[in-house]
């Protein structure tokens, strides 16, 4: 077995103070390892969203050790954290989180932005990783002009585009059709198992996490369940 | 980088085209108010001071009628007379006295004419009113005591019947006389009440009374105070004469005044100040309300942005770099507006300059002055609610709506 990509120990997560404090997470341990497809369920407010956004390094837990590759992030600065997330992670949005007014290309380059690429490398780049999602064609235009499905190829060219070690996908299909979400669910599965991109996604529906390899199920802040997907169910 | 960031901000200008152009506006409207305003104030005070010295100093100006009266009762005060002007001669403490008396009339030359004001005096005037001869030449002893027919004509009375050419030599005719024309005026200019000062023809005294206005009245006498002499005491000498003269008993009122043009100058340099003042006071608030609008759509856009601000920190832009971004929109819209301000506050007072008829006198120091408080406010404005933004968790960005 190779070694853990992820490894969250005892990670709390609490929102306010006193009488009115929440537990979004309530020490979850949990371990993802290179290669794997996990899916993320529970009921809604059970904390799958916190712990991805803590994942993702776009949140910082209240307690407990996370280690990203055997580095403990908690002991990160603000721009270190960048950092990781601009090399290691990508991450995709229920609501695609995508600039308005700005092409499809533009929005794929972002990331290459930051990292310092010169500008031809990074039209071709993001050209590319739109292909990847099959976009071709659609470079030029703006979310206001694709439809939710293409807006979330969109989003995923972009978590792709700087080549993560893990893709974070936080209810990908949460806004979009069967039919778009069967699509987004194959073009995940085929990265995971031709490229070897470690996946960890949230979804509310069975149907989708049986793309997944392996699926963990939250309840009130903690992992109640956690086994292999059964083959064959999609 | 930095060129990446630079082209980035002008990627986000365009593609918010409105609020680019309100910051730009805010901008705009405090630097072209200030600049205006203030051009045109200091187009006023430099032409303020070239009056007080086109009225000539150490200059005292004799009337008849006391000073600060109702209208009429200047009329029941006799005129002076040339001997009178005789008798302030023998002062000591004056070294020019000329006769002053002042009409309107035509003057035509060839076919073409002019409507011009006439004064009729003598070679002092123009050593007292600090006028200089262009061509030709001024008035001779002999013309001022004989009343002769001959005239020394102001640059706007040449233009009008002459053109460019010399008038000297050339003979024009004034009402009933035919006076040859022997000398030019240097220009002086637009005068302190914006009249036209080189819209003149000088005349011997008695030619002007005996043929344009027919009595012996001399309206007003202008003198200079010989040099080392203060003006307290050349005025009491002249009102001491006076009163002498016009018998007028002690304990009763002058029926004449002295004016010291120095008052005249220190009056219009104070209406100035307060001049200069009021629009400083107008500009300064235009500043304001243009600093407050920057200062709004700033604040308003970081706020509109903060989710833009939260998709590039999830992408993994530091919070410095995104901060650059900012920074470097800021500095690129005041720019922008900084300078279609100051063009637009240039041409406001060139063309208000035009209308006063006053100098066109931009300062290097306001319209620097002007920019860099826009500037700045721009880019303060610009800079600390983005910093806020940038150094939320990326999370708290993004759940911003
Ligand atoms: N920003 C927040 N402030 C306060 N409470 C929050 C916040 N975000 C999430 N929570 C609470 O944390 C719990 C877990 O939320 P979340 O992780 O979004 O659940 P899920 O994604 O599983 O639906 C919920 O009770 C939610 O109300
Ligand atoms: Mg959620």
């Amino acid at each position: 077995m190779s070694a853990p990509l992820i490894e969250l120990r005892g990670i709390t997560r609490t929102y306010g103070e006193g009488e009115a404090m929440v537990r979004a997470l309530d020490g979850v341990d949990l371990i993802i390892r290179e290669g794997e497809f996990v899916a993320i369920m529970g009921p809604s407010g059970s904390g799958k969203s916190t712990a991805m956004n803590i994942i993702g390094c776009l949140d910082r837990p209240s307690d407990g050790h996370y280690l990203f590759n055997g580095v403990e992030v908690a002991t990160l600065d603000q721009d270190q954290r960048a950092l990781l997330r601009r090399n290691y992670l990508g991450f995709v949005f229920q609501g695609f989180n995508l600039l308005a007014r700005t092409t499809a290309l533009e929005n794929v380059e972002l990331p290459l932005i930051y990292k310092g690429q010169p500008r031809a490398e990074r039209v071709a780049r993001a050209g590319a990783a739109l292909m990847r999602v099959g976009l071709e064609g659609r470079e030029d235009h703006a979310p206001s002009q694709l439809s939710g499905g293409q807006q979330q190829r969109v989003a995923i060219a972009r978590a792709l585009v700087g080549e993560p070690m893990v893709m974070l996908a936080d209810e990908p299909t949460g806004n979009l059709d069967t039919k778009r979400s069967v699509e987004i669910m194959e073009l995940l599965r085929q990265l995971n198992r031709d490229e070897g991109l470690t996946i960890v996604m949230v979804t509310h529906e069975e149907d989708m996490a049986a793309y997944a390899s392996r699926l963990v199920v939250f309840t009130d802040g903690r992992v109640v369940r956690d086994e292999p997907v059964t083959e064959g169910a999609a | 980088m930095l060129w990446e960031t630079v082209r980035l901000a002008f990627t986000a200008i365009i593609r918010n085209v409105l609020r680019s152009f309100l910051t730009v506006l805010g901008v705009v409207i405090g630097v072209a108010a200030v600049i205006a305003m203030v051009t045109v104030g200091q187009g006023s005070s430099v032409q303020v001071s070239s009056n007080v010295e086109s009225l000539g100093t150490n200059v005292l100006v004799l009337r008849s009628g006391a000073r600060m009266m109702g209208p009429g009762t200047r009329d029941t005060a006799p005129a002076f007379k040339l001997s009178d002007v005789e008798a302030l001669r023998e002062l000591t403490v004056l070294s020019a006295v000329a006769p002053v008396v002042s009409t309107s009339e035509t003057a035509v030359y060839g076919n073409t004419n002019r409507a011009t004001s006439i004064t009729g005096t003598t070679a002092a005037y123009l050593d007292i009113g600090g006028w200089e001869i262009a061509r030709g030449r001024s008035f001779t002893t002999l013309e001022d005591k004989s009343g002769a027919n001959v005239c020394i004509i102001g640059e706007t009375v040449r233009t009008a019947l002459f053109g460019a050419t010399d008038p000297t030599g050339e003979t024009i005719r004034v009402k009933t006389i035919s006076c040859e024309v022997i000398g030019l005026l240097v220009a002086k200019g637009a005068g302190s009440f914006g009249q036209d000062q080189d819209d003149i023809i000088l005349m011997p005294v008695r030619t002007v009374q005996r043929r344009l206005i027919g009595d012996q009245d001399v309206a007003s006498v202008s003198m200079k105070l010989a040099s080392g002499v203060s003006s307290d005491r050349g005025i009491s000498e002249i009102e001491t004469l006076m009163r002498e003269r016009r018998r007028i008993a002690i304990g009763e009122d002058d029926n004449f005044s002295v004016t010291d043009m120095k008052e005249i100058a220190s009056m219009l340099g104070s209406i100035n100040a307060v001049l200069t003042g009021l629009l400083s006071s107008v500009a300064a608030v235009s500043l304001l309300v243009g600093g407050i609008g920057i200062m709004n759509i700033m604040l308003v856009s970081v706020t509109e942005r903060t989710r833009e601000i939260g998709i590039r920190l999830a992408v993994g832009a530091q919070a410095g770099q995104v901060l650059m971004q900012f920074l470097v929109e800021a500095v690129v819209l005041s720019v922008i507006g900084g300078v279609i301000g100051i063009l637009t506050g240039l041409g406001l007072a060139y063309v208000a300059s035009g209308f006063m008829s006053i100098p066109f006198s931009p300062s290097v120091s306001v319209v620097a002055l002007a920019f860099f408080f826009s500037a700045v406010v721009g880019v303060v404005f610009g800079y600390f609610p983005a910093r806020a933004a940038a150094r939320l968790d990326p999370i708290e960005a993004l759940r911003h709506q």
